[in-house]
């Protein structure tokens, strides 16, 4: 870092995983000037995971599960501006407006805006009695709240993927009469196998929640104390809460008004950087090269925020040789279910699957060809560990062996033999 | 207020105190390098693995079945590797030392 750096001031508009996590790796990495996070959201910044999880089914006034404990932001000098939305960036004058009008000017700017729940355009819905998205710490505490005032404790999640599922399984558990809608013909449509699909629809099944498949709801009704919610197919369901889980609006506005390259998503690349040097972009909102699988994708995940925070960082801090690399995963908590997910598993020509001898307990292995290119492990995290460790070597695997339980779990029971 | 030591993989060793949280938002906090704890502590993602100084193994104990799951197959593992999101401070014994694992 030189010197001429300690004036300079790095802006990061997003105080979630992604922004936070850069703010404190900008400080690890040398950064020495200012650093000042815009969010909208006035909760001090949390772990968002737990808020369709553990959070909803923890006791009453449970503080939120902190990214970082207070005295480090005051430690390492990083300034909250929480509450605050940005309105907009001015690249040429290198500054952003905030919506009271007033300016802060950047040397580097990171965009981390991630992403808002998408509310289907359904007749009746911005009406509704006890309507809610979960996305922010506000959504669980409001969900949480509805639950305890409600006597029936009926709840209908619109939307079968993994929010709407992890949802419907804490109320589940909470005691809610829960009914899951999913317009596609199986729930995790969007982002798993038919397979997958299949284990959670029955998992859930078993549990007492409601799995209703290609239906889509066309009204919600306010009856004052509860909401009447009718499908296409004239299905009524009546619901003190609703919870709509059917997908999200990347927040790329900001970028797309600043006139940054925008494909699905704000087009980023190796170290994160946008199409203006001094911007960058992480996290849900950045559509970015992956070098493993040669593709360019968007991912809303934890590991994508915290490991694109990480490289924007360094690269900031000067590293002009940074590659973002990461092997994507991703998990799921559903009733006693742990799912661990490593890869991409799109593009994939056979799967193999392995049941270990206890029950619920499997890994489902993706290929192309002879490539592995994910691993789906329910309750087994030793395939997620050792999958994440095979995608890496790239070593040629041997699938009867794989799917065959009686083949003791090691590596080396896998690896193909070379001769 | 309990005393638990961290050396990170180059050899820095961290004095921190604590009452109570888990070791690895206790990590955090005093920003020892090499514990990340991305999850949030929910036992998911193994980036915050320590390795026990021997002398307290029998104190601390073995890991469960799904802990023990993640660190089977690290490449760094060893007979005393713990994560440390699952150690509780009010659990752990005073004077603790945690070595960070690569």
């Amino acid at each position: 870092m030189t010197p001429a750096n300690n004036k300079q001031t790095c802006v990061i508009i997003g105080a979630s995983h992604a922004g936070i996590n850069c703010a404190f790796s900008l400080r690890k990495d040398g950064w020495e000037g200012n650093i000042i996070l815009y969010d909208g959201d006035p909760e001090f910044p949390y772990h968002r995971p737990p808020l369709s999880k553990a959070y909803l089914t923890s006791e009453p006034h449970t503080p939120q599960s902190l990214l970082f404990p207070k005295e480090n932001y005051i430690d390492d000098d990083i300034t909250l501006k929480l509450g605050h939305r940005v309105n907009a960036i001015d690249r040429k004058e290198q500054n952003i407006t905030l919506e009271d009008g007033t300016t802060q000017a950047y040397d580097k700017l990171v965009i981390a805006t991630g992403a808002r729940p998408f509310i289907p355009p359904i007749q009746g819905i911005e009406t509704a009695k006890n309507c809610f998205a979960m996305r922010t710490a506000l959504d669980a505490v409001n969900i949480r709240e509805a639950f305890n005032q409600t006597a029936k404790k009926r709840v209908v999640v619109i939307g079968g993927g993994y929010i709407g599922l992890e949802t419907a399984a804490s109320l589940k558990k909470l005691g809610a009469q829960v009914t899951v809608i999913e317009r596609e013909n199986r729930v995790l449509a969007r982002v798993t196998t038919p397979e997958m699909s299949a284990f959670f629809t029955e998992l859930h099944q078993k549990n007492g929640v409601h799995i209703l498949t290609s239906k889509t709801v066309i009204t919600v009704e306010n009856k004052g104390d509860y909401n009447v919610v009718t499908c296409d197919d004239n299905t009524t369901l009546e619901a003190d809460i609703i919870v709509v889980g059917v997908g999200i609006i990347v927040n790329t506005e900001l970028a797309l008004e600043a006139g940054l390259t925008i494909k699905n998503g704000i087009q980023v690349d190796a170290s994160m950087k946008t199409n203006d040097p001094n911007i960058y972009a992480i996290g849900d909102c950045s559509f970015h090269y992956n070098p493993h699988y040669k593709t360019n994708v968007r991912l809303e995940s934890v590991q994508n925020a915290v490991d694109q925070a990480k490289t924007a960082a360094q690269a900031i801090c000067g590293d002009a040789s940074i590659i973002y690399d990461s092997i994507p995963w991703f998990w799921s908590d559903q009733f006693d279910i742990k799912l661990q997910m490593v890869g991409l598993s799109t593009g994939y020509t056979d799967m193999v699957i392995r049941k270990e001898a206890s029950e619920n307990s499997f890994s489902v292995w993706y290929f192309k060809d002879l490539t592995l290119l994910a691993v789906d492990a329910v309750n087994f995290a030793k395939a997620y560990i050792l999958g994440t460790r095979f995608i890496k070597s790239g070593q040629i695997l041997d699938k009867t062996k794989i799917e065959d339980a009686s083949t003791p779990f090691k590596p080396n029971n896998f690896l193909k033999n070379e001769n | 207020m309990k005393k638990i030591t961290f050396i990170t993989s180059d050899n820095q060793s961290i004095v921190t105190e604590a009452n109570s949280g888990n070791i690895m938002e206790l990590a955090v906090k005093n920003k020892v390098k090499g514990i990340d704890g991305d999850c949030g502590g929910v036992c998911s993602c193994a980036t915050c693995h320590v390795h026990v100084e021997p002398s307290f193994w029998n104190a601390i104990g073995a890991p469960d079945e799904l802990e023990n799951d993640m660190l089977e197959f690290d490449d760094h593992v060893s007979e005393f590797s713990r994560l440390s999101c699952q150690l509780q401070v009010s659990e752990v014994p005073d004077g603790l030392v945690l070595k960070v694992a690569k």
